[in-house]
């Protein structure tokens, strides 16, 4: 076998070019590069931490039984809880769920299975145009249809606001969930005679459901950690609220509310339903992480 | 079963039963009304917002957007501070989020880390999104505000010839709202440069390292340009998310309806100004709201109907 | 409007009926035209191979038959198709009691993901068929060769089957419904070959009680399984897009042995392109 040695000088010459590394100013430009690349990565990261560790340090120890059980405390007071503001957000998220849930579905149904070319690609247009509109917009909406009409601020209004939020959401979702279900098998279901109807709601729908419903919890906890549709929809109280038709408290907006107070137990109240807010998506996210990757 | 039909009687075909026919044809038109409903809330909620600022329209006019005035109790109306608080506290953050953004898309596409390092930041990311717009005001409140005091204070005394830093440092204002919107768009211009910088075809950056580029000449001469027009895209949205952002925003920027062209001194948006004043609203003042809410509605159309154009012909390409 | 009648038979089918036929039938997607003019009978209970280089128009008539190409969007035809007398697109005929007499079986097996048993009983639940399904899934998955393989794991998953074990399951789940006829796109197209053999050992069976259509690119397996062959062939028209046609339609003994055209020949014996 051929020692180096034994090449010509030119093929020497050319050994000695790849063999060697390139030249220093190049390497510094590289290491620069990546440096500041992975300094913006921290720096995207750092606020993450900051926030969840802030809200957890804040949070925590005023996350006690009674926060759990007794109405907001009035200004002055010390202790108090956010019972009625948990029940209002469960409530109209809820209310927000059943209304966007079948809506979102069915209108998702369509695009993926029963449409196609320039009517399903406006659709999903206006889709995702609707997923822009500020979520401030989608409460002045409601307030100009329900709260106008039934003079009311309400939880029912809340709710709508809510839904109108999460639509889009739920359609963009479900249609990508319906999309990844192989044709194959609806042509299996049609090739044995099963009608339109049975071949979605027997066979895609099942298929697509684990990716469905991580869609529904991502946008339930969305709509959870909501303020601004709701702040005059539902508005505030202090109190339980006797029905859907009455102004409503939610933990988001008794963060706001509290936020700035001059009062230590409010204050600290709001860091506690932050910590909820917080914990409840951090837990939605990885959920949906988790069912995804099965 | 030994079929052996005379010439008359073959099996046929039955018809389909008229109750599977209904139930299919049906179904099929209830997802169709609403898939059309979904376009139908979108034009809905213009109308009901242009027509309830229809009074104010037509009393203000266009004037309503170049002056300064926000008095509900002479019933005065102008949105030009706003505006200017809106696309502003816009601005600043692109200017932040962009550079980072990309960057940390760039860091999170290659692979500079191992994969599962990798997908734990990409988590992350994520999880910067989903974090409550109302935790991030009130963690602005009590954290973001102090912390950028002696970078305000530090503006002002060395920079202060430029009416951008003219006031003094107050706390709540433009500043700390730029701040925490840059933080809040981040994951979305991250997300989705990443994702048009991955689904990039392999074979160019193969083509540029064959050319004995490095690594970040492919980069910055070959992936990114080729990933432009999804960048472009990812920003237009997140400008569009900055526009309408209203919680944090409203908690950190100081509500005031006085225009400063300062980036310290208390300002306000369009999304702010609606959740702070509509629960109390009256009259007149509701359809000027209304109004402003129209604006911030046509202003995050243009951009968002944008966008959309943008990113979607990126995945024709 | 022309009826079919034996006489349309390959010649030693006569003594059969034509359960399946056309009538100078041309498909197009759109402007494209895939087949065209296509004339031929399909005796019942018999096993007949399409064979013919890809992109001949093969699946696209088998596809045909059942109406799934209803689905594809510019799909139309000229021409006719009966269904023994019966035309198949005719205005009174709904695809979906097509397809419940005419059933399928894909180049890749397609189970549900649902337990064994849920795929075998799909149909007869999504029929409305007034059945004891225990003994429906056992017969069916009899019929298909799988049951001494599977009856202890009747709940677990169908996609955690072998390909060969997927794809007799598909079988089952197609003839649980009980249909007069089985189109089959390349059934072993993506199988090994020992349960290719198993496939083609029950295709015989099942030709006992079923008429079979089988679209295949393997000749050997034409020869060794099919009563009557069909070849197509492909041909480029000026603007250089290519439609296929019907060369020659007879016994498979004929088709392989003794073809009357020269592309025929050419294509059993390998030679082709």
């Amino acid at each position: 076998m051929a020692t180096a040695s034994d090449f010509p000088p030119r093929a020497q010459a050319a050994m000695a070019a790849v063999a060697s590394r390139p030249a220093s100013h190049q390497r510094l430009g590289e290491a620069f590069w990546t440096g500041l690349a992975g300094l913006f990565t921290l720096l995207a990261l750092i606020p993450l931490l900051l926030v969840i560790g802030y809200v957890l340090y804040r949070g925590a120890s005023r996350l006690d039984f009674e926060a759990f059980v007794s109405l907001p405390p009035m200004p002055l007071a010390e202790g108090g809880g956010f019972a009625n503001a948990l029940v209002g957000t469960v409530v109209m998220v809820a209310i927000g769920a059943a209304v966007s849930v079948p809506f979102g579905i069915l209108a998702a149904i369509y695009l993926s299975e029963f449409s196609s070319g320039a009517v399903a690609r406006w659709i999903r247009f206006a889709t995702n145009v609707l997923s822009g509109v500020p979520s401030i917009l989608m409460g002045v909406f409601i307030y100009g249809i329900f709260v106008v009409t039934t003079r009311s601020f309400s939880a029912i209004a809340g709710g709508f606001a809510l839904a109108v939020l999460m639509l889009p959401i739920l359609v963009r979702t479900t249609d990508e969930s319906l999309q990844i279900v192989p044709v194959s098998l609806r042509w299996a279901a049609l090739g044995m005679g099963a009608s339109k109807l049975q071949t979605v709601v027997r066979v895609v729908l099942p298929a697509a459901l684990p990716a469905i419903a991580t869609g529904i919890t991502l946008a339930v906890a969305r709509a959870a950690g909501e303020t601004a549709p709701l702040i005059f929809t539902a508005l505030f109280s202090q109190y339980w609220a006797r029905g859907l038709w009455e102004p409503t408290a939610s933990l988001s907006v008794l963060i706001y509310n509290f936020a700035a107070v001059p009062y230590a137990g409010q204050r600290s109240l709001a860091w506690a339903a932050s910590l909820i807010l917080v914990l409840t998506v951090l837990l939605a996210s990885i959920l949906a992480r988790w069912v995804t990757r099965k | 079963m030994v079929l052996s039909p005379g010439e008359t009687d073959f099996p046929e075909i039955p018809p389909r039963p008229p109750v599977s026919l209904w139930l299919d044809r049906s179904f099929v038109w209830a997802t169709r009304l609403f898939a059309f409903g979904v376009v139908g809330v979108l034009v809905y909620i213009a109308i009901v917002v242009g027509l309830d600022a229809q009074p104010a329209m037509e009393r203000y006019g266009l004037a309503f957007l170049t002056t300064s005035a926000w008095n509900p109790v002479n019933d005065t109306y102008g949105a030009l501070p706003m505006i200017y608080g809106t696309l502003v506290s816009s601005l600043i953050a692109l200017l932040l989020a962009v550079p980072i953004g990309v960057g940390t898309a760039v860091f999170l596409s290659e692979n500079f880390l191992p994969p599962t390092p990798r997908l734990v930041l990409n988590f992350m990311v994520e999880l910067l999104a989903a974090i409550p717009s109302v935790v991030y005001g009130l963690w602005g409140i009590y954290v973001l505000i102090p912390f950028l005091k002696p970078i305000g204070a530090w503006l002002h005394s060395h920079w202060g010839w430029i009416p951008l830093f003219s006031t003094q440092y107050l706390g709540p204002g433009l500043f700390p709202a730029g701040i925490i919107l840059t933080v809040m768009i981040l994951p979305l211009i991250t997300a989705i440069s990443r994702d048009s910088l991955v689904s990039l075809p392999p074979t160019l950056r193969q083509a540029a390292l064959g050319l004995g580029a490095t690594r970040w000449t492919a980069i910055f001469r070959v992936l990114i340009p080729a990933a432009f027009s999804g960048i472009v895209g990812g920003t237009m949205l997140a400008l569009g998310r900055a526009m309408g952002e209203t919680m944090a925003v409203t908690m950190v920027i100081g509500n005031s309806n006085v225009l400063s062209p300062s980036l310290l001194a208390p300002a306000n948006t369009i999304a702010s100004l609606l959740a702070n004043q509509f629960a109390e609203a009256r009259d007149l003042q509701i359809s000027a709201l209304m109004y402003a809410g129209l604006v911030l509605f046509g202003l995050t159309l243009i951009v968002n109907v944008l966008a959309e154009w943008i990113v979607s012909r990126v995945k024709y390409y | 409007m022309q009826e079919p009648t034996r006489s349309d038979l390959p010649s030693p089918a006569q003594v059969s009926w034509p359960i399946l036929s056309t009538e100078n039938l041309s498909i197009y997607y759109g402007d494209f035209l895939a087949l065209r003019d296509v004339t031929m009978a399909i005796p019942e209970r018999k096993i007949t191979a399409l064979i013919g280089p890809s992109g001949c128009g093969k699946s696209t008539l088998l596809r045909c038959f059942n109406r799934l190409n209803d689905l594809i969007d510019g799909f139309r035809i000229q021409g006719q198709v009966f269904y023994y007398k019966q035309d198949l697109y005719g205005e009174t005929v709904d695809a979906v009691q097509v397809r419940r007499r005419i059933g399928m079986v894909f180049q890749q097996p397609n189970p549900f993901p649902k337990s064994i048993y849920d795929n075998i009983a799909f149909g007869a639940r999504a029929l409305g068929l007034q059945v004891d399904l225990d003994e429906l899934v056992e017969r069916s998955l009899r019929q298909a060769v799988l049951w001494d393989e599977v009856k202890d794991k009747l709940k677990t998953n169908g996609l955690e089957l072998s390909g060969g074990q997927q794809q007799r399951l598909c079988i089952a789940r197609a003839i649980s419904i009980k249909p007069d006829v089985i189109l089959m796109d390349e059934p072993c197209a993506s199988l090994d070959p020992i349960s290719t053999l198993k496939i083609e050992e029950l295709l015989r069976d099942l030709a006992q009680e079923y008429t079979i259509v089988t679209v295949t690119h393997n000749m050997q397996q034409a020869s060794r399984i099919a009563d009557f062959t069909a070849f197509f062939n492909a041909q480029a028209d000026e603007k250089g897009k290519r439609s296929g046609y019907l060369v020659e339609y007879g016994t498979t003994d004929q088709i392989f042995q003794d073809p009357q055209e020269e592309a025929t020949r050419r294509y059993v014996s390998g030679q082709f392109g």
